[in-house]
């Protein structure tokens, strides 16, 4: 394969995946609505089309076509450069997810295992670039509140900085008993260290990692300031946290970047702890001679598997008040991170004394 | 390939240096050294160390950084006023940096066995890395942790030294 060939290769790549992965924050959105309606015993959005099935779009007319408000106090430069930060490190760490099988021979156009077809890029660090970007992206949440010279905003990016450096250790910490077991920092080689008999391989019920993966449901919430963590935007007490002064599509922009980020950690959590593409029921329903259908099969039990986490996600914010701030603080620092350290210290002794 | 994406972030590594000093708001300066910080981990990851790569933006631009701003945040830093400097700092401070970097060039250039660096297809995985570290190097891993860790001490201690605040955080 050529330079163009894969520089044309990773462009289309490129261009679907953001595509898909915007259209699926949309209906993320959406799936929110509905499913916290039902929870409160009402019908969400469903004017627009069948179900309501349009909102999305509507929506994101609407944010385009509102007002672009920017207050006089600003400090411009960062106000303006705070939302793009925000939103583009939300869209980078996605590259590195492998959505499907990787080494299914792309269909006749160029050999097989030469590219990644439902993967932009395969890192060895695939992992850390996650944990780095997502890192990044805590900027853009920091300078919107402090550029805003709102005390409100700045309240609420004070809030968020502190809690996501805070449940990034305990993330971070919760991920390395499924490193240890897979010896491997390569997200598509954690994958296929899971794959050998289906949902008895899993990182989470075979692997004995229920613990981190409890620390990191925990710990995505707090990083995605979602509910029952979503301090930085409580509304009662900051009015809207570090986006009160965005309006219009810069304000779209923060909405979009957490709802990428839920993607992203749910993408994450799929691969390391529940198998990523593969099927739960091992070789049941087998690898079929049609490469086609092999190919969407892997696709489906990934996005399946992401949709039973972002079903989580809603489930969670319908259910669960907010924590106080202490409470959260608490929380992270003395339950999470021992909790975390101890599950390593465990699976590390495991490797070492019982799996020779 | 190499060549031209070192130029490039070097290039970005040194703006964001000369940025850092020459901006006036402590912001600005902050951002500057997040742009250096990113920059050094992509020219990391063409010497091959990609570990060390992933690392540096983790811990230093992740991490350190979002401390530094959190200070300037809270302390509500404002514009800093630009001096000219002092007469004796032009005519002393240049000619002292240029004599001081003159001498460490010198010494790097003339020191023998320190080895040689490429731009390189090649790759140091992260396994190479920790095997290294964890049999070679494992007395100065061990000691380096020592370290960090009294360090982490001395920070609980000076922060707890002030008894009455203390204890009505810890009692909830």
């Amino acid at each position: 394969m050529t330079i163009l060939q894969f520089f044309l290769w990773s462009l289309l790549k490129v261009a679907v995946v953001t595509v898909v992965f915007l259209l699926a924050v949309a209906y993320t959105v959406l799936l929110e609505r509905k499913l916290v309606g039902r929870i409160q015993n009402r019908w969400g959005p469903s004017r627009v089309g069948p179900f309501g099935l349009l909102q999305p779009l509507v929506d994101g007319a609407k944010s385009f076509l509102k007002e672009d408000i920017i207050p006089t106090g600003v400090y411009r430069p960062l106000y303006l450069i705070a939302p793009i930060i925000a939103l583009g490190c939300a869209l980078t760490s996605i590259a590195v997810v492998p959505f499907g099988e990787p080494n299914v021979g792309p269909l006749g156009l160029v050999k097989r295992g030469e590219m990644h077809l439902f993967q932009i890029a395969d890192v060895n660090i695939g992992l850390l670039v996650v944990l780095g970007v997502t890192s990044i992206g805590v900027y853009g949440i920091a300078l919107a509140g402090w550029s805003s010279n709102n005390k409100y905003s700045l309240l609420g990016a004070l809030r968020s900085s502190a809690q996501l450096v805070s449940y990034e250790l305990a993330l971070g910490l919760s991920l390395v008993g499924v490193v240890l077991r897979a010896g491997s920092l390569n997200l598509r080689v954690i994958v296929e260290q899971q794959a050998v008999s289906g949902i008895g391989s899993w990182n989470l019920f075979g692997g004995m990692q229920f613990v981190a993966f409890f620390i990191y449901l925990m710990a995505a919430y707090a990083e995605t300031n979602r509910s029952p963590f979503d301090l930085p935007e409580a509304e009662s007490e900051l009015t809207g946290g570090y986006h009160t002064e965005y309006s219009s599509m810069k304000f779209a922009m923060f909405f979009m970047a957490e709802y990428a980020n839920m993607i992203t950690v749910g993408c994450v959590a799929t691969l390391l702890f529940l198998g990523g593409w593969t099927s739960p029921m091992g070789d049941l329903i087998g690898p079929f001679e049609n490469s086609f259908v092999n190919a969407g099969l892997s696709l489906f039990w990934f996005v399946s598997k992401v949709f039973c986490f972002l079903f989580l996600y809603v489930w969670v914010r319908g259910t669960l008040p907010r924590f106080r701030y202490d409470q959260l603080m608490n929380f992270g620092w003395r339950w999470l991170m021992p909790l975390a350290i101890l599950n390593i210290v465990a699976t590390s002794l495991w490797l070492a004394f019982v799996k020779i | 390939m190499h060549l031209i994406l070192f130029i490039v972030f070097a290039g970005f590594c040194l703006a964001g240096a000369i940025n850092l000093l020459l901006q006036s708001h402590p912001i600005n300066s902050a951002l500057s050294l997040i742009v250096v910080m990113t920059s050094l981990a992509v020219l990391y990851l063409l010497l091959g160390a990609e570990f060390l790569a992933a690392a540096q933006v983790i811990v230093y631009a992740g991490a350190i950084m979002v401390l530094f701003t959190f200070v300037v945040m809270l302390l509500n830093a404002g514009r800093e006023d630009r001096t000219l400097g002092s007469r004796a700092a032009l005519r002393v401070g240049f000619p002292a940096v240029v004599a001081i970097l003159a001498v460490i060039a010198t010494m790097i250039l003339h020191a023998q066995g320190l080895g040689v660096a490429r731009l390189s297809e090649g790759i140091t995985t992260t396994e190479e890395l920790s095997v290294v570290l964890f049999t070679k190097l494992l007395l100065p891993f061990e000691v380096t942790s020592v370290l960090i860790l009294i360090a982490i001490l001395g920070a609980v201690a000076l922060a707890s030294h002030d008894k009455g605040d203390g204890e009505r955080t810890v009692g909830k």
